[in-house]
C-alpha cells in the first residue's frame, strides 16, 4: 500500500472526518477487520458507513453484520417480495440472516431509482435526493449500479413506499428489477462529445420510456437491457452488456482537417504517427503520405475509432450520421458470455419517423422474445438457440452480410430453398439501387 | 436519520405512482452542454484528471474529474456539493465508473476546484491513460449471493494504484472490474477480478421442497447436473458432483444450495477484456490465475496478481495497446513468460465453442 496520505487541513471537512458526537442510540460493535479499510489514500467506504453508524442505529448493526461476512467470509442477505403500490419490481428486498444479532438492520431493501439520462445531476438534485434518503432510509446511496441504476441502500419495507412517493413526486420513477426491461445507460455524447453520432439522450429516453409497464410489471422471460454509446467507443459497454445496443456511428468519408494532421505529424514525429496511427488502423484504410497529410481509403474504414481518438483535432467522424443495432449481448448466464450482434448496419437517427421506426423495431424485438423466450433465458440466449436467421425472419429484418464476419464453413446444412432466397437478395438489391438513383436525382 | 412513521390514515389510501420512467437529463445539464449539444469539435487533456472540450461556437468547458468511494452518504454529498458549488457551477455528471465529473466554464476555475476536493480527501485523475477507478458490484455489503465483498476489494486496490488514478503514465487505459460470483456483474476488463467457486453446492435437504421451485432449479444447470430427488423422504435436489462445473448458478433461485464457502470460494484473475471496438473488435477476457484466497480485508494475494501483471503491462505494451491488444501482439506464452503465472490445463478452454480459442497454425513465437 501506497504512503498515508498527509492530515487534512480542516478535519471536519474531509473524507476521514467521524463525527465527535454519537446520535445513534446502539452501542457499536467491535470492527476490527473494517476498520483497517479506513487506512490509506483512496476514500474509504468504511469511515462513510462509521459516519452514518453514528447518526442511526440500522447502520450501526449494518456494520456488525458486514463485519460478521468479513470475519465469516459469507454473506447473509435473502430477497423477499417488496413492491411499493401499483408497481411488481424496482425494489431490491434484503432480509438479514443474522437478524437476532443485528435486529435493527434486519429490513435492508435497495430502491433502484432510474437516474437522468446522460446520468447529469445539479448539486441541488443531488442534496434533495440525499435529503429525501435520510428521511426514509438509511443515507447510503451508490451512484451507480452496473445496470445504472441510483441505488437508494437500505430501508425498511414500510419505507420503501414513503420514499418513493416522495422523490416521484419531484420526477424520479424505479428502475427495473427481476424478469422485465431494466434501466437504460446512455454516455455523455452530444452533451459535451465532439465523437458523438447520434442523440444518445433522446435515443435512451425514447426506448426505455416505451417499455415503463415492462419494467415495473416484471412478466418477461428474464431481463432485458437498452444501452445508448454515441460511438463505437462504446463508452457504455452497450455491445457486451446489452440486449439492444445502440451504437453511433457514420456511413459517409471521415473529417480530416489536413493541417491539423500536418501539425500532429510535426509535432510527434513520423515514426510516431504512422506505428500508432497508421500502423493501428485495424483494416489498413490509412497511409500517410509524403507530405504529412493523410490518405484514408473510407470504403475499408471499419468505424473503430482508433485514429479519431489518437488525432482528435485532425479527424471526425462523418457528417452522414446514425446508429447501429447489436442485439444479444450478456453476460456468463446461462450458456457463457455473449456479444450483440449487428441486426442493423445502419439507420438513421434524424427526423420523429425514424425514432419511431427505432421504437417499434424495439417493440417487436421484445415481443418476440417475449413470446418465444424460455424461462430466464436472455434475448442472445434465444437467438443462439433458434439461430440468427430465424430470429430474424421473427422481427422481419432481411438479412445482411455485416450481420456476419464470414460465411458458413460447415456444408451441413439443408439449402431446399436457395434460389428463391437468391432471387430475394437481387430484388433487394435491385430495389436499394434505384432508390439510391432516385435519391441522387 | 428520522425513521419516520406514517400515520395509520395515510395507509389505507395507497398513492398511485407517476409512471414517469427516465428524467430529461437535459434540465440538470451545465448551460454551455445545452447551447453546443451536438456542436462540440475536438478536446484535448490539458492535465492527468481534466479534459477540455471546445465547441464549434468557440465555447470551451472544462471537465474535473473525481474518484469516489461509490457508496456515499448525506456528509460526502453535502461536502462534495459544497466544493462544486463553491468552486464550480453546481453542474455534475457520474462516470459508468462512478467519478464524479465537474464541469466548469473557465481553466481558471480549474486549479482550485482541484486544489479543494483533494484537500477534502478526493482524489482527480481517471483519465485517458490511467488506471481509472474499479467498477465493482455489491457484495457482502448488499447482494444476496456474493462470494466476497467488492467495496473492500475496491478499496484495498486503489489504494495500492492510487499513483496510477492520478496520473497517466499507462500505455492506454486501464479499467479493472470485481465480481462477487460468476455471473460477473462487473463485466469484462482489462483486468477482471471474479469469485470462482471450486466444490460443488452443500444442499439443505430439509429447505429444499419449501423454499426452491424445482423444475427451474433444474433448468438453470449449464451443465444438466442436477435432477430432482427424495432424501431422507423429504423431495429435494441432488447434484451429479462428476458433472457439476460449480458456477453457482443454482444458488440464487435455490438459497438452500449453498455454493459459498469461505475456503473453496477463491478468486480468480481474467485480462484481456474490453468493450470499445477501437482497433480490434470487442474482446472477452481471459482467465489467467485462480486459486487465490479470498482473503479480507485486503485481499494481498489478490492485489499481488493484479500488480504483477499491471507493471508487466506497464513496462512492455507500446503506446495505445490495451491489455488485450498487447498479449495479442506478444502472444500468451510470452504473457505467461513475463508474468510469470503458471501455465495449466485448466487455461485450455473446453465450453462450447472451445475449438476457436485453439491454435490452428505453424503460428508459434520463440
Amino acid at each position: 500500500m501506497s504512503e498515508q496520505p498527509k492530515p487534512p487541513k480542516d478535519p471536519t471537512r474531509h473524507s476521514t472526518y467521524i463525527p465527535i458526537e454519537k446520535q445513534s442510540t446502539k452501542p457499536f460493535h467491535p470492527t476490527p477487520m473494517l476498520d483497517q479499510l479506513e487506512s490509506g489514500p483512496w476514500p474509504s467506504f468504511v469511515t462513510g458507513l462509521k459516519r452514518l453508524a453514528h447518526s442511526n442505529n440500522m447502520m450501526v448493526d449494518l456494520m456488525g453484520q458486514l463485519e460478521h461476512s468479513y470475519k465469516t467470509r459469507l454473506g447473509y442477505w435473502k430477497g423477499g417480495t417488496v413492491s411499493v403500490f401499483g408497481y411488481g419490481g424496482g425494489i431490491i428486498p434484503r432480509f438479514s440472516e443474522v437478524a437476532s444479532l443485528f435486529p435493527e438492520s434486519k429490513e435492508f431493501h435497495t430502491l433502484r431509482v432510474q437516474p437522468p439520462a446522460g446520468n447529469h445531476y445539479t448539486t441541488k438534485l443531488l442534496r434533495q435526493l440525499s435529503d429525501s434518503w435520510s428521511k426514509w432510509g438509511s443515507g447510503l446511496i451508490a451512484f451507480h449500479g452496473q445496470t445504472g441504476n441510483i441505488m437508494f441502500i437500505g430501508t425498511t419495507t414500510e419505507n420503501t413506499q414513503h420514499f418513493f412517493d416522495e422523490i416521484n413526486e419531484y420526477g424520479f420513477d424505479l428502475g427495473g428489477a427481476g424478469p422485465c426491461v431494466r434501466t437504460a445507460m446512455s454516455c455523455v455524447g452530444a452533451a459535451r462529445c465532439e465523437q458523438s453520432c447520434t442523440n444518445e439522450h433522446r435515443i435512451h429516453r425514447t426506448l426505455v420510456n416505451n417499455f415503463i409497464d415492462d419494467m415495473h410489471r416484471p412478466a418477461l422471460p428474464y431481463k432485458f437491457k437498452f444501452k445508448v454509446s454515441g460511438c463505437p467507443n462504446d463508452c457504455m459497454n452497450s455491445i457486451q452488456r446489452a440486449d439492444f445496443a445502440v451504437i453511433g456511428t457514420w456511413r459517409n468519408d471521415m473529417q480530416v482537417d489536413q493541417s491539423e494532421v500536418k501539425s500532429y505529424v510535426q509535432s510527434h514525429g513520423r515514426k510516431y504517427t504512422i506505428d500508432n496511427v497508421i500502423a493501428r488502423c485495424p483494416t489498413k484504410a490509412l497511409s500517410l503520405n509524403d507530405d504529412d497529410t493523410l490518405e484514408v481509403d473510407n470504403r475499408s474504414c471499419v468505424r473503430c475509432m482508433h485514429c479519431i481518438n489518437v488525432m482528435t483535432k485532425a479527424l471526425k467522424p462523418g457528417t452522414d450520421r446514425g446508429i447501429t443495432l447489436l442485439i444479444g449481448g450478456k453476460r456468463t448466464l446461462k450458456i457463457g458470455d455473449t456479444m450483440g450482434t449487428v441486426i442493423i448496419p445502419f439507420m438513421k437517427m434524424d427526423t420523429d419517423e425514424d425514432y419511431e421506426k427505432l421504437r417499434e423495431l424495439a417493440a417487436t424485438v421484445v415481443d418476440f422474445w417475449a413470446e418465444n423466450g424460455l424461462e430466464h433465458e436472455r434475448c442472445g440466449e434465444m437467438i443462439e438457440r433458434i439461430g440468427l436467421a430465424n430470429f430474424l425472419e421473427g422481427i422481419g429484418v432481411e438479412v445482411d452480410p455485416n450481420m456476419i464476419s464470414h460465411p458458413r464453413t460447415s456444408s451441413y446444412v439443408r439449402l431446399d430453398d436457395w434460389d428463391a432466397e437468391a432471387e430475394k437478395w437481387v430484388a433487394r438489391q435491385k430495389e436499394k439501387n434505384s432508390g439510391e438513383q432516385v435519391a441522387r436525382a | 436519520m428520522t425513521q419516520q412513521v406514517a400515520p395509520a390514515a395515510e395507509k389505507k389510501k395507497m398513492r398511485t405512482p407517476i409512471e414517469s420512467g427516465c428524467p430529461d437529463g437535459v434540465q440538470y445539464m451545465h448551460p454551455l452542454m445545452v447551447k453546443n449539444f451536438g456542436k462540440w469539435k475536438y478536446h484535448d487533456r490539458p492535465r492527468p484528471g481534466v479534459l477540455h472540450h471546445v465547441a464549434y461556437s468557440g465555447d470551451e468547458i472544462w471537465t474535473v474529474r473525481v474518484g469516489t468511494q461509490r457508496q456515499l452518504g448525506p456528509y460526502e454529498i453535502n461536502l462534495l456539493c459544497d466544493i462544486f458549488d463553491k468552486y464550480g457551477e453546481g453542474h455534475v455528471r457520474f462516470t459508468i465508473r462512478s467519478n464524479i465529473e465537474v464541469m466548469v466554464s473557465s481553466w481558471e476555475k480549474v486549479g482550485p476546484l482541484i486544489q479543494a476536493l483533494n484537500d477534502a480527501g478526493y482524489p482527480v485523475g481517471g483519465t485517458g491513460n490511467s488506471v481509472t477507478m474499479i467498477s465493482h458490484t455489491q457484495g457482502w455489503l448488499h447482494c444476496d449471493i456474493p462470494g466476497t465483498d467488492a467495496s473492500g476489494v475496491v478499496k484495498s486496490l486503489m489504494d495500492e494504484l492510487y499513483e496510477e488514478f492520478i496520473k497517466e503514465e499507462m500505455p492506454n487505459r486501464v479499467h479493472i472490474t470485481t465480481s462477487c460470483c460468476q455471473i460477473n456483474c462487473g463485466g469484462q476488463g482489462d483486468i477482471a477480478i471474479n469469485v470462482q467457486h471450486t466444490k460443488p453446492p452443500k444442499i439443505n435437504h430439509d429447505l429444499v421442497a419449501n423454499v426452491c421451485e424445482r423444475p427451474s432449479v433444474v433448468a438453470r444447470c449449464p451443465v444438466a447436473a442436477i435432477r430432482p430427488a427424495i432424501v431422507n423422504g423429504k423431495p429435494s435436489l441432488e447434484v451429479d458432483e462428476k458433472k457439476c462445473i460449480c458456477c453457482g448458478a443454482c444458488y440464487p433461485p435455490c438459497p438452500p444450495m449453498q455454493i459459498n464457502d469461505p475456503e473453496h470460494s477463491k478468486l480468480a484473475i481474467w485480462v484481456g477484456g474490453k468493450n470499445s471496438n477501437a482497433r480490434s473488435k470487442p474482446m472477452f477476457q481471459k482467465l489467467v490465475a485462480a486459486g487465490l484466497p479470498n482473503n479480507p480485508p485486503r485481499w494481498p494475494e489478490v492485489a499481488a496478481v493484479v500488480k504483477n501483471i499491471l507493471y508487466t503491462y506497464k513496462k512492455d505494451a507500446r503506446d495505445w495497446e490495451r491489455v488485450g491488444d498487447w498479449v495479442e501482439r506478444i502472444g500468451w506464452p510470452r504473457f505467461f513468460e513475463l508474468t510469470g503465472l503458471p501455465f495449466t490445463k485448466f487455461h485450455i478452454d473446453n465450453w462450447r465453442g472451445a475449438r476457436n480459442s485453439l491454435n490452428a497454425s505453424a503460428h508459434i513465437r520463440f
